[in-house]
């Protein structure tokens, strides 16, 4: 290619944001023939095909950012979106608030146990499982937990993403495969254990599922940061 | 369009607002969330037949939603950048993460569904 062409082309968002659009088409393209198998996840591909145009044209993630901070952006007005199938579902969410409730401390618990408590028994250091604990919230809640415990913000957010695809990938055939037909309860699991990665999943699934999904990810974005030093200091020593 | 894109800001900024100035817990997007919601319930009391899915910020809001996982490639692709760091905490990071996803979804999707039959029975 024109080496001053590519400079431009360096120097404005736009080449990256076409780029990060284009490979998400293509995912979401893949996904939809694969009949939306939890396998096809179109997150994961579209971040696989990225990657390796970065790497191809041995460009720095910082120039990438320049032109994907305009998508990444959206993800705040998407979280606030997230009231309208709320709304739409308010009397069936207020019906199902005890389990909810009893559902958001057990699982919020067991995130973070469960992660801090195999990491520690592998031999994973100090930092790594302060990074690891909050794992299931949002990035950004997530590696402010993290920052302020004393662990690796950078680490937490590679965790919260890994997370987030693993537990999109997983949730349907898990639930399936368990004969469990509640998508309220599907749904509310997903948003917990991966956040927004598993809400959007959910959504692909079921619309009542996206809903239970949403609102177990606002909540346990306020659950999580308030009981995860309350926690830590009996797993890690 | 313009108007429900308006609206879906204006619920994030004031959530951030809030969020900031009362030093609450939660993040600005999800305070916005519940600010949306509440709003869209106060809405419909003075419509014979809301629709939300009409209006301008459920057409902005549906947009958004239906392309969820597009925006969660650019941090994804971040993530890419510090894989190096995952790799020198060896495999028990992404063993405890695997396993620790599962026990989570087991653990929340168990305990909904007992106590809401629990609920259901009492």
């Amino acid at each position: 290619m024109n080496w001053r062409l590519w400079v431009y082309l360096q120097t404005t968002p736009l080449f990256w944001l076409t780029a990060t659009l284009g490979a998400y088409l293509v995912a979401d393209r893949l996904s939809i023939a694969a009949r939306r198998h939890p396998l096809v996840n179109p997150v994961l591909i579209s971040v696989a095909l990225v990657a390796v145009l970065l790497r191809i044209s041995d460009t720095p993630y910082e120039t990438y950012f320049d032109g994907a901070q305009f998508v990444h952006f959206l993800l705040g007005p998407a979280t606030v979106a997230l009231g309208v199938p709320l709304y739409k579902n308010l009397a069936l969410v207020r019906r199902n608030l005890i389990p909810m409730a009893a559902a958001l401390l057990v699982g919020a618990i067991v995130a973070i146990v469960s992660a801090v408590v195999i990491a520690a028994w592998l031999g994973a250091p100090r930092e790594a499982l302060i990074s690891l604990a909050p794992k299931s919230v949002t990035a950004g809640v997530a590696m402010a937990v993290t920052e302020k415990l004393g662990g690796l913000p950078a680490l937490t957010a590679v965790l919260v993403i890994l997370t987030g695809v693993t537990g999109a990938v997983v949730v349907t055939p898990l639930m399936n495969a368990l004969g469990i037909r509640d998508y309220a309860a599907r749904g509310f699991a997903a948003g917990l254990a991966s956040h927004g990665i598993g809400t959007a999943r959910a959504f692909v699934v079921d619309p009542v599922a996206g809903v239970f999904a949403g609102v177990a990810m606002g909540l346990n974005a306020v659950v999580t940061p308030a009981i995860v030093p309350l926690i830590l200091p009996w797993l890690v020593h | 369009m313009i108007r429900g894109v308006f609206l879906l800001l204006l619920c994030q900024l004031v959530g951030e607002v809030l969020a900031r100035t009362l030093n609450l817990p939660a993040p600005g997007p999800v305070i916005g969330l519940a600010l949306l919601a509440a709003g869209l319930a106060l809405w419909s009391r003075r419509h014979p037949a809301p629709d939300v899915d009409t209006t301008d910020v459920g057409k902005a809001a549906n947009v958004l939603l239906a392309s969820l996982s597009l925006l969660f490639v650019p941090a994804g692709v971040g993530v890419v950048q510090y894989f190096d760091l995952l790799t020198r905490y060896g495999v028990a990071l992404g063993v405890s993460l695997i396993v620790s996803t599962l026990a989570t979804l087991l653990a929340t999707v168990g305990v909904f569904l007992m106590v809401k039959r629990l609920a259901g029975a009492a």
